[in-house]
Protein backbone atom coordinates (compact mmCIF):
# COMPACT_ATOMS: atom_id res chain seq x y z
CA UNK A 1 0.00 0.00 0.00
CA UNK A 2 1.57 3.22 -1.14
CA UNK A 3 1.35 6.55 0.65
CA UNK A 4 -1.02 7.86 -2.02
CA UNK A 5 -3.43 5.04 -1.32
CA UNK A 6 -3.34 5.71 2.41
CA UNK A 7 -3.99 9.43 1.83
CA UNK A 8 -6.82 8.54 -0.54
CA UNK A 9 -8.47 6.16 1.92
CA UNK A 10 -8.29 8.63 4.82
CA UNK A 11 -9.62 11.48 2.66
CA UNK A 12 -12.38 9.33 1.18
CA UNK A 13 -13.50 8.15 4.62
CA UNK A 14 -13.53 11.72 5.98
CA UNK A 15 -15.36 13.02 2.90
CA UNK A 16 -18.03 10.33 3.03
CA UNK A 17 -18.47 10.74 6.78
CA UNK A 18 -18.93 14.49 6.39
CA UNK A 19 -21.34 13.94 3.48
CA UNK A 20 -23.41 11.51 5.57
CA UNK A 21 -23.52 14.10 8.35
CA UNK A 22 -24.73 16.71 5.83
CA UNK A 23 -27.79 14.64 4.94
CA UNK A 24 -28.58 13.42 8.47
CA UNK A 25 -27.74 16.35 10.76
CA UNK A 26 -30.64 17.87 12.68
CA UNK A 27 -28.98 21.27 12.99
CA UNK A 28 -28.67 22.86 9.57
CA UNK A 29 -25.71 25.07 10.50
CA UNK A 30 -23.77 21.97 11.51
CA UNK A 31 -24.79 20.38 8.21
CA UNK A 32 -23.40 23.39 6.34
CA UNK A 33 -20.09 23.13 8.22
CA UNK A 34 -19.92 19.42 7.34
CA UNK A 35 -20.62 20.41 3.73
CA UNK A 36 -17.52 22.63 3.85
CA UNK A 37 -15.53 19.64 5.13
CA UNK A 38 -16.86 17.56 2.22
CA UNK A 39 -15.83 20.23 -0.31
CA UNK A 40 -12.38 20.32 1.25
CA UNK A 41 -12.07 16.54 0.99
CA UNK A 42 -13.00 16.71 -2.68
CA UNK A 43 -10.31 19.39 -3.14
CA UNK A 44 -7.75 16.99 -1.64
CA UNK A 45 -8.95 14.29 -4.07
CA UNK A 46 -8.33 16.77 -6.91
CA UNK A 47 -4.79 17.34 -5.63
CA UNK A 48 -4.25 13.55 -5.60
CA UNK A 49 -5.41 13.52 -9.23
CA UNK A 50 -2.86 16.24 -10.05
CA UNK A 51 -5.50 18.82 -10.92
CA UNK A 52 -4.08 21.66 -8.83
CA UNK A 53 -5.99 24.42 -10.56
CA UNK A 54 -9.30 22.66 -9.97
CA UNK A 55 -8.41 22.10 -6.31
CA UNK A 56 -7.83 25.85 -5.91
CA UNK A 57 -11.04 26.62 -7.82
CA UNK A 58 -12.90 24.16 -5.61
CA UNK A 59 -11.69 25.89 -2.44
CA UNK A 60 -12.35 29.40 -3.75
CA UNK A 61 -15.69 28.72 -5.47
CA UNK A 62 -17.31 26.06 -3.35
CA UNK A 63 -16.01 26.91 0.10
CA UNK A 64 -15.58 30.62 -0.50
CA UNK A 65 -18.79 31.34 -2.38
CA UNK A 66 -21.38 28.55 -2.41
CA UNK A 67 -20.95 27.45 1.22
CA UNK A 68 -21.15 31.07 2.44
CA UNK A 69 -24.31 31.60 0.34
CA UNK A 70 -25.86 28.49 1.86
CA UNK A 71 -24.99 29.57 5.40
CA UNK A 72 -26.55 32.97 4.71
CA UNK A 73 -29.70 31.31 3.40
CA UNK A 74 -29.88 29.09 6.49
CA UNK A 75 -29.55 32.09 8.79
CA UNK A 76 -32.15 34.10 6.83
CA UNK A 77 -34.72 31.29 6.93
CA UNK A 78 -34.01 29.86 10.34
CA UNK A 79 -37.04 30.92 12.35
CA UNK A 80 -39.42 28.31 10.96
CA UNK A 81 -37.23 25.26 11.42
CA UNK A 82 -36.26 25.30 15.06
CA UNK A 83 -34.19 22.12 14.71
CA UNK A 84 -36.90 20.14 16.45
CA UNK A 85 -39.02 17.37 15.07
CA UNK A 86 -37.99 15.07 12.27
CA UNK A 87 -35.84 16.57 9.53
CA UNK A 88 -36.81 13.89 7.04
CA UNK A 89 -40.11 13.31 5.29
CA UNK A 90 -42.25 10.18 5.25
CA UNK A 91 -40.47 8.43 2.40
CA UNK A 92 -36.99 8.51 3.91
CA UNK A 93 -36.88 4.70 4.07
CA UNK A 94 -37.70 4.47 0.38
CA UNK A 95 -35.07 7.13 -0.34
CA UNK A 96 -32.41 5.22 1.64
CA UNK A 97 -33.28 1.97 -0.14
CA UNK A 98 -33.24 3.65 -3.53
CA UNK A 99 -29.86 5.25 -3.00
CA UNK A 100 -28.40 1.96 -1.66
CA UNK A 101 -29.72 0.13 -4.75
CA UNK A 102 -28.23 2.83 -6.99
CA UNK A 103 -24.89 2.52 -5.20
CA UNK A 104 -24.73 -1.26 -5.49
CA UNK A 105 -25.82 -1.08 -9.14
CA UNK A 106 -23.02 1.40 -9.86
CA UNK A 107 -20.48 -0.81 -8.06
CA UNK A 108 -21.72 -3.88 -9.94
CA UNK A 109 -21.47 -2.04 -13.24
CA UNK A 110 -17.73 -1.56 -12.65
CA UNK A 111 -17.35 -5.32 -13.11
CA UNK A 112 -19.00 -5.12 -16.52
CA UNK A 113 -16.07 -3.02 -17.75
CA UNK A 114 -13.11 -5.39 -17.58
CA UNK A 115 -10.64 -2.79 -18.83
CA UNK A 116 -11.41 -0.63 -15.77
CA UNK A 117 -9.25 -2.88 -13.61
CA UNK A 118 -6.15 -2.52 -15.77
CA UNK A 119 -6.29 1.21 -16.43
CA UNK A 120 -3.04 2.86 -15.45
CA UNK A 121 -2.50 6.60 -15.57
CA UNK A 122 -1.30 7.72 -18.98
CA UNK A 123 2.02 9.57 -19.16
CA UNK A 124 1.53 12.70 -17.11
CA UNK A 125 2.50 16.07 -18.52
CA UNK A 126 4.17 18.31 -15.96
CA UNK A 127 1.99 20.49 -13.73
CA UNK A 128 3.12 23.64 -15.54
CA UNK A 129 2.17 22.09 -18.84
CA UNK A 130 -1.31 21.17 -17.56
CA UNK A 131 -2.04 24.71 -16.33
CA UNK A 132 -0.66 26.21 -19.53
CA UNK A 133 -2.74 24.03 -21.83
CA UNK A 134 -5.83 24.69 -19.69
CA UNK A 135 -5.28 28.44 -19.88
CA UNK A 136 -4.77 28.37 -23.65
CA UNK A 137 -7.81 26.13 -24.11
CA UNK A 138 -9.99 28.72 -22.35
CA UNK A 139 -9.18 31.47 -24.85
CA UNK A 140 -8.52 29.45 -28.02
CA UNK A 141 -11.37 29.92 -30.54
CA UNK A 142 -10.71 26.41 -31.83
CA UNK A 143 -11.11 24.89 -28.38
CA UNK A 144 -13.24 26.24 -25.56
CA UNK A 145 -13.62 29.99 -26.09
CA UNK A 146 -17.37 29.72 -26.74
CA UNK A 147 -18.21 27.60 -23.63
CA UNK A 148 -16.01 29.92 -21.58
CA UNK A 149 -17.89 33.02 -22.75
CA UNK A 150 -21.23 31.24 -22.38
CA UNK A 151 -20.28 30.37 -18.80
CA UNK A 152 -19.61 34.04 -18.04
CA UNK A 153 -22.95 35.06 -19.61
CA UNK A 154 -24.66 32.34 -17.55
CA UNK A 155 -23.08 33.71 -14.37
CA UNK A 156 -24.24 37.23 -15.26
CA UNK A 157 -27.79 35.98 -15.90
CA UNK A 158 -27.79 34.07 -12.62
CA UNK A 159 -26.52 37.18 -10.79
CA UNK A 160 -29.25 39.43 -12.21
CA UNK A 161 -31.90 36.75 -11.87
CA UNK A 162 -31.20 36.00 -8.22
CA UNK A 163 -31.21 39.72 -7.36
CA UNK A 164 -34.57 40.14 -9.12
CA UNK A 165 -36.07 37.04 -7.46
CA UNK A 166 -34.84 37.76 -3.95
CA UNK A 167 -35.40 41.54 -4.02
CA UNK A 168 -37.91 42.78 -1.48
CA UNK A 169 -40.35 44.96 -3.42
CA UNK A 170 -42.83 46.64 -1.18
CA UNK B 1 -0.87 4.28 -7.27
CA UNK B 2 -4.58 4.50 -6.54
CA UNK B 3 -6.73 2.40 -8.89
CA UNK B 4 -9.28 4.26 -11.00
CA UNK B 5 -12.11 2.16 -9.58
CA UNK B 6 -11.47 3.56 -6.08
CA UNK B 7 -12.18 7.06 -7.31
CA UNK B 8 -15.27 5.86 -9.13
CA UNK B 9 -16.48 4.06 -5.99
CA UNK B 10 -15.97 7.22 -3.90
CA UNK B 11 -17.86 9.29 -6.46
CA UNK B 12 -20.69 6.73 -6.61
CA UNK B 13 -20.98 6.71 -2.81
CA UNK B 14 -20.99 10.52 -2.63
CA UNK B 15 -23.61 10.69 -5.39
CA UNK B 16 -25.87 8.21 -3.60
CA UNK B 17 -25.57 10.12 -0.32
CA UNK B 18 -26.69 13.18 -2.29
CA UNK B 19 -29.61 11.24 -3.82
CA UNK B 20 -30.75 10.21 -0.35
CA UNK B 21 -30.52 13.81 0.86
CA UNK B 22 -32.54 15.18 -2.06
CA UNK B 23 -35.28 12.58 -1.61
CA UNK B 24 -35.48 12.49 2.18
CA UNK B 25 -34.75 15.98 3.57
CA UNK B 26 -37.61 18.31 4.37
CA UNK B 27 -35.78 21.61 4.37
CA UNK B 28 -35.32 23.15 0.93
CA UNK B 29 -31.86 24.50 1.81
CA UNK B 30 -30.79 20.98 2.84
CA UNK B 31 -32.04 19.68 -0.53
CA UNK B 32 -29.85 22.27 -2.28
CA UNK B 33 -26.85 21.17 -0.17
CA UNK B 34 -27.46 17.56 -1.26
CA UNK B 35 -27.53 18.67 -4.90
CA UNK B 36 -24.12 20.25 -4.37
CA UNK B 37 -22.88 16.87 -3.04
CA UNK B 38 -24.08 15.16 -6.22
CA UNK B 39 -22.38 17.77 -8.43
CA UNK B 40 -19.14 17.21 -6.50
CA UNK B 41 -19.38 13.47 -7.12
CA UNK B 42 -19.71 14.11 -10.85
CA UNK B 43 -16.65 16.38 -10.71
CA UNK B 44 -14.58 13.62 -9.06
CA UNK B 45 -15.59 11.26 -11.87
CA UNK B 46 -14.67 13.77 -14.59
CA UNK B 47 -11.27 14.59 -13.10
CA UNK B 48 -10.47 10.91 -12.42
CA UNK B 49 -11.19 9.92 -16.02
CA UNK B 50 -9.18 12.93 -17.25
CA UNK B 51 -6.21 11.93 -15.07
CA UNK B 52 -6.24 8.27 -16.09
CA UNK B 53 -7.23 8.41 -19.76
CA UNK B 54 -6.45 11.77 -21.40
CA UNK B 55 -4.11 13.89 -19.28
CA UNK B 56 -2.72 15.62 -22.40
CA UNK B 57 -6.10 17.06 -23.41
CA UNK B 58 -7.62 19.70 -21.09
CA UNK B 59 -11.24 18.70 -21.86
CA UNK B 60 -11.81 16.85 -18.59
CA UNK B 61 -10.79 19.85 -16.51
CA UNK B 62 -12.83 22.09 -18.81
CA UNK B 63 -16.00 20.08 -18.18
CA UNK B 64 -15.34 20.32 -14.46
CA UNK B 65 -14.97 24.10 -14.69
CA UNK B 66 -18.30 24.34 -16.53
CA UNK B 67 -19.94 22.15 -13.87
CA UNK B 68 -18.48 24.44 -11.18
CA UNK B 69 -19.94 27.50 -12.96
CA UNK B 70 -23.36 25.90 -13.33
CA UNK B 71 -23.26 24.82 -9.67
CA UNK B 72 -22.53 28.40 -8.60
CA UNK B 73 -25.40 29.82 -10.68
CA UNK B 74 -27.72 27.07 -9.50
CA UNK B 75 -26.90 27.77 -5.85
CA UNK B 76 -27.43 31.53 -6.30
CA UNK B 77 -30.79 31.21 -8.09
CA UNK B 78 -32.00 28.35 -5.88
CA UNK B 79 -31.24 30.17 -2.66
CA UNK B 80 -32.85 33.36 -4.03
CA UNK B 81 -35.99 31.33 -4.77
CA UNK B 82 -35.98 29.85 -1.27
CA UNK B 83 -35.60 33.28 0.34
CA UNK B 84 -38.39 34.67 -1.84
CA UNK B 85 -40.71 31.76 -0.93
CA UNK B 86 -39.83 32.22 2.74
CA UNK B 87 -40.82 35.90 2.54
CA UNK B 88 -44.19 35.19 0.95
CA UNK B 89 -45.26 31.96 2.63
CA UNK B 90 -43.05 31.85 5.73
CA UNK B 91 -41.86 28.30 5.14
CA UNK B 92 -38.83 26.50 3.72
CA UNK B 93 -40.28 22.99 4.04
CA UNK B 94 -40.54 21.49 0.59
CA UNK B 95 -43.79 19.64 1.35
CA UNK B 96 -45.60 22.84 2.30
CA UNK B 97 -44.70 24.59 -0.94
CA UNK B 98 -47.62 22.99 -2.80
CA UNK B 99 -49.26 25.92 -4.56
CA UNK B 100 -48.88 24.24 -7.97
CA UNK B 101 -49.74 20.74 -6.74
CA UNK B 102 -52.49 19.19 -8.82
Amino acid sequence: MTSNQIIFLITAAATLGAALYVVTARNLVHAALALIATFFGVAIIFVLLQAGFLAAAQVVLYIGAIAILIIFAIMLTRRVMQDTGPQTNRIWGVAAGLSLITFSALLASFRLVPSLQQVTPAAQPSADQVIKSLGFAFVDPNQYLLPFELASVLLLIALIGSIVIAADRK
Amino acid sequence: MVPLSWYLALAAALFCVGVYGVLARKNAVAILMSIELMLNAVNINLVAFWHYLTPQVPSGQMFTMIVLTVAASEAAVGLALIISIYRRRNTVIAEEIDLMKW
